[in-house]
């Protein structure tokens, strides 16, 4: 059994019917840790909404846990954590406060799965008489994340839980998430960070309320079609424009302190007539390398096409 | 089930105690409020500033002008006035009334049985004019009867007039009951929209609904509080109007506090009525301060009088709660009337009520949208 099924659904908003989520079929196995990556507006937050039942889709099918999204509700309710995107808890409770209401809320006790939250809520324990606005960012997720995971859920749907978080916790959120998956619990996350799409164990790329492609991190990668090259040069906004004009460039983007660059047509001479014509138009320091390309890359690539 | 209402409500409790801000308007509200009206905004005259030209100096004229400075209502003013220009006086703003008393005043009394005086007040402020006037009226009055104390006329009509209920005329009771309307429909309306919509804007109504706790207890919970803290400032403001302003409660005190559950009620309903609506705190805010307070202090009665009002806007009246709650408050504190006397209104209210449950209850959705 999948933990998760889409079959063609779609959501609008208001009267203008506004197309957020268009015709999304994918499928999630159990114990799987899925991300949903795109940019803001993409429609990640409305699939959330629509799979924790929290939406009614406009068209289409999907069950969770097996259990239909729109008749079994109720059913659907207790056996999910979902932690929604601008979650921030009580903030005028304390740490513990926040965990005993949830978990009482959801008819259980902190007692009773303490045993899913031990590593996490180890991490915020010496806090916890601490009131949950006051705490950090990093801190802030975690009670969260322990608040979501309390009734020991079987699909745990996080929108978006890193935003707003600095590096290091986001790197430490993910090793929990690792943990949490050998624990057979389904995960299913959103981010708008490319980086943690290669911790998942599948990917869907989504857009415009559409999916463009889902598969293994390493297989979006492969998929690529073009060979890229990441290129640098001294004066870089113009080293851009120049690109950008050739008649042989596919895409052209700055990556930090990098361009990346595709062509149409390659030969082995490729990247030394780059050069030749670089130096012609008075660029200087060119240095030219092929790389494996990332997720991003993938993803500016699927939106070209 | 009752372990999770338990620990909700206390959650409740928990929002508002802990918040300095909410605390002081939840308890701060009525009590300024009742010292405000109490105490400083009152339509009764006192002290107003009269000017008297007495052109007579006789017996009499000192007599009337005795008689004035005597009473509460006046204070005569003397200095820094110059005699020969009233109109400057006015003009200035020094006084709000004036006596003429012509020079022949004793003289005309006397031997032609009629004398006049002259009154000349500020109509600017038409109300303020109309009570010194009157004022001034019956004291001359009364001084007439002094001075015709041995003659006798032949006709003579002397209506006794007794006003019930409130014998010395206080302004507190009229709005002690308003304060009361008003005060519990600021409190549940507001903090109860604000509550429940704070809960959408920081995403926990999310985690709410998805949790198996059922969507109606979720209403039931967060209205309780609110129930109970309003129970308790209805409790401040009478013990403040009984030992601070000296407005007993004449009525049965139990029959005020199951009309006050009634009519809190239905500010509760209200309030989740608007909190479906809106989703941030300062459209609920706004709404709850334009769409309820201002139609309880214009259509409740207590500030105008709504026999005065036109046709259609009499209609409207009919259906604010606050009206009905505001005419039972105050049968049952001023008036001291029991159930029998309220059962109408009490009927109205509770049907409003039911109606407003029910829709507020109905548009609670178990969804997002």
């Amino acid at each position: 059994m999948k933990a998760v099924e889409l079959n063609e659904i779609s959501k609008t908003y208001g009267k203008e019917k506004t197309l957020a989520v268009d015709a999304v079929s994918f499928s999630i196995d159990e114990g799987e840790l899925f991300g949903l990556i795109g940019p803001d507006g993409a429609g990640k937050t409305s699939i959330f909404r629509i799979l924790t039942t929290l939406l009614i889709p406009d068209g289409g099918s999907a069950t969770v846990d097996g259990l239909e999204l729109v008749k079994d509700y109720k059913k659907i309710r207790s056996r999910i954590g979902y932690m929604p995107g601008k979650f921030s808890l009580y903030q005028d409770l304390t740490i513990e406060e926040n965990l005993n209401f949830f978990a009482t809320v959801f008819g259980t006790t902190v007692e009773e799965n303490f045993e899913l939250i031990r590593d996490i809520y180890v991490q915020i324990e010496p806090f916890k008489t601490r009131r949950a606005g006051k705490l950090s960012g990093g801190m802030k997720q975690k009670l969260a994340l322990c608040c979501a995971l309390i009734h020991e859920p079987k699909i745990l749907f996080l929108d978006e839980p890193t935003t707003g978080v600095d590096p290091v916790s986001r790197k430490e959120f993910w090793e929990m998430l690792k943990r949490l998956k050998s624990k057979n619990i389904t995960i299913v996350v959103s981010t708008p960070y490319m980086d943690e799409a290669a911790l998942c164990d599948r990917i869907g790329l989504i857009q415009n309320g559409k999916m463009l492609s889902i598969d293994k991190p390493d297989e979006i990668i492969k998929s690529y079609q073009n060979k890229l090259y990441q290129i640098k040069a001294l004066n870089k906004y113009a080293l851009l424009k120049d690109l950008r004009a050739m008649e042989n460039t596919l895409n052209c983007f700055t990556f930090g302190e990098y361009l990346h660059i595709s062509f149409k047509y390659e030969s082995d001479k490729t990247s030394i007539e780059l050069i030749n014509s670089l130096t012609s138009l008075g660029h200087s320091q060119i240095e030219i390398r092929e790389i494996t390309p990332g997720i991003e890359d993938c993803f500016i690539q699927l939106l070209k096409n | 089930m009752k372990k999770q209402l338990f620990i909700f409500i206390r959650k409740e409790f928990a929002h508002v105690m802990r918040d300095s801000k909410t605390l002081l308007v939840l308890f701060g509200l009525p009590i300024v409020q009742i010292l405000i009206f109490g105490f400083a905004l009152t339509n009764e005259v006192k002290n107003a500033k009269i000017m008297v030209v007495d052109r007579a100096h006789d017996v009499y004229s000192q007599q009337l002008i005795r008689k004035i400075e005597a009473s509460r209502y006046f204070e005569i003013k003397t200095d820094g006035i110059s005699n020969s220009n009233i109109e400057e006086n006015f003009k200035a703003g020094a006084i709000k009334v004036a006596l003429i008393i012509p020079s022949n005043f004793n003289q005309n009394l006397l031997h032609e049985n009629a004398a006049e005086l002259r009154i000349v007040a500020d109509a600017s402020d038409p109300n303020t004019a109309n009570t010194l006037t009157n004022y001034l009226s019956s004291i001359i009055m009364d001084f007439q009867n002094e001075v015709n104390i041995h003659t006798t006329l032949p006709y003579k009509i002397i209506p006794e007039i007794r006003m019930l209920y409130n014998p010395q005329l206080k302004g507190v009771h009229n709005f002690v009951p308003g304060v009361m309307a008003l005060v519990l429909m600021l409190v549940c309306v507001m903090m109860t929209a604000i509550s429940i919509v704070k809960e959408k804007e920081t995403g926990t109504m999310e985690i709410l609904l998805v949790s198996p706790f059922k969507p109606i207890l979720v209403l039931i919970s967060k209205v309780i509080p609110y129930l109970i803290l309003s129970l308790v400032n209805v409790c401040t403001i009478l013990l403040l109007s009984v030992f601070v302003l000296n407005l007993p409660v004449n009525g049965s005190l139990l029959l005020l506090f199951a009309e006050s559950t009634l009519f809190i009620i239905t500010c509760l309903s209200i309030g989740v009525f608007i909190s479906v609506k809106t989703d941030s705190q300062q459209t609920a805010m706004l709404i709850s301060m334009m769409g309820m307070m201002l139609p309880t202090i214009l259509f409740s009665g207590f500030m105008f009088p709504i026999e005065n009002m036109p046709l259609p806007l009499q209609i409207v009246s009919n259906i604010i709660p606050s009206k009905w709650y505001y005419v039972i408050v105050k049968s049952i504190m001023i008036k001291g009337l029991g159930f029998s006397a309220i059962w109408k209104e009490t009927l109205i209210l509770f049907f409003i009520t039911i109606i407003l449950t029910g829709i507020s209850l109905k548009s609670f959705k178990i969804r997002l949208a």
